[in-house]
């Protein structure tokens, strides 16, 4: 059994207003060296192989068909195997 | 009789459905059918409508879910075939989203839902969405007003599409003044064949006096007449 941690941003091109928000509210609070807020999306998903390649390919599969939309998103993920947890 | 046969696909969460259903069966008298979701074909429909609402809840991004609808399949290969297919708020989304129609749509710079009347220029007069406006004096300023209720209506494409957009007069409304950030003002475009069209505001809501506003039927009359 692997584990896939995904994280999917929206593209550096994108401005992100919810992120600029957040960013002000933390200025707010004082700290001014607190620059590029950005908001993302955090998945966990697990797969049922046991297989590292496999682990790798089927996620990035996912990503690029449903989890992340290419226009708009980049992703990144890491797959462990959970076997012995 | 007319020719045309509407299909109003209707998506858990889908809430416009109703009003897309009204405007084509009770306003307009046109053969007009829901499609759930589930079915793996659209039947004998020759227009199809994603409706606004919130499909899957907007879970994950709006939608991204509806997109892999089983009756997604038949409406994909309908457009692609040149069949009409008309996404309206949601339904834009959800045409982005599947790729019939190129960028996507953000959360509003405001990052605020709008909800409210907006003025739209037609941009391009002799789409097959379009023709009964450009034949109607009252429009003859090329403008009408349609409600808009979305949270994330801000349309984005990369340079290049911008470009082809403009160049092959894809765009056809802008809006007066931007209520969401969209990019170059744009509240609604359609595929290079001219046979897909998506938009954020929302005609079907403003389609009889009884509502207050009735610009938005001169839409579905140009379908009407396009097929007939």
């Amino acid at each position: 059994m692997y584990s896939a941690k995904i994280k999917v941003t929206l593209r550096k091109s994108i401005l992100d207003p919810q992120g600029k928000a957040v960013e002000h509210s933390i200025q707010s609070l004082g700290y001014n060296n607190i620059l590029d807020t950005r908001i993302g999306k955090y998945i966990e998903l697990k797969i049922n192989t046991s297989s590292d390649e496999e682990a790798r390919i089927i996620t990035d599969e996912v990503c690029k068909k449903l989890l992340a939309n290419p226009v708009m998103e980049d992703y990144n993920f890491e797959v462990a195997n959970i076997n012995d947890k | 009789m007319s020719k045309a046969k509407f299909g109003v696909v209707v998506f858990p969460g889908s809430n416009c459905d109703h009003d897309a259903y009204n405007t084509l069966k009770n306003i307009l008298n046109q053969d007009t059918e829901y499609l759930w979701h589930k079915n793996s074909t659209i039947g004998n429909r020759n227009v199809i409508i994603l409706p606004g609402g919130f499909s899957y809840g907007d879970y994950l991004r709006c939608g991204a879910i509806a997109r892999f609808s089983p009756i997604m399949k038949d409406v994909i290969r309908h457009a692609s075939n040149g069949g009409i297919v008309i996404g309206v708020c949601n339904g834009f989304q959800i045409l982005c989203e599947a790729g019939l129609l190129p960028g996507a749509l953000l959360r509003n710079a405001s990052l605020k839902f709008v909800c409210k009347n907006v003025k739209l220029k037609i941009e391009n007069k002799n789409s097959i969405f379009t023709s009964a406006f450009s034949e109607n004096p009252e429009f003859k300023t090329g403008k009408l007003t349609v409600p808009v209720a979305h949270g994330d209506g801000n349309y984005i494409c990369d340079s290049d599409t911008l470009k082809m957009l403009n160049e092959n007069n894809q765009v056809v409304f802008r809006y007066e003044t931007n209520p969401n950030g969209s990019t170059d003002n744009i509240a609604g475009l359609m595929n290079k064949q001219g046979n897909i069209l998506g938009m954020m505001p929302h005609p079907e809501r403003a389609s009889e006096q009884i509502v207050g506003l009735n610009d938005g039927r001169y839409l579905f009359e140009s379908v009407i007449n396009s097929i007939n």
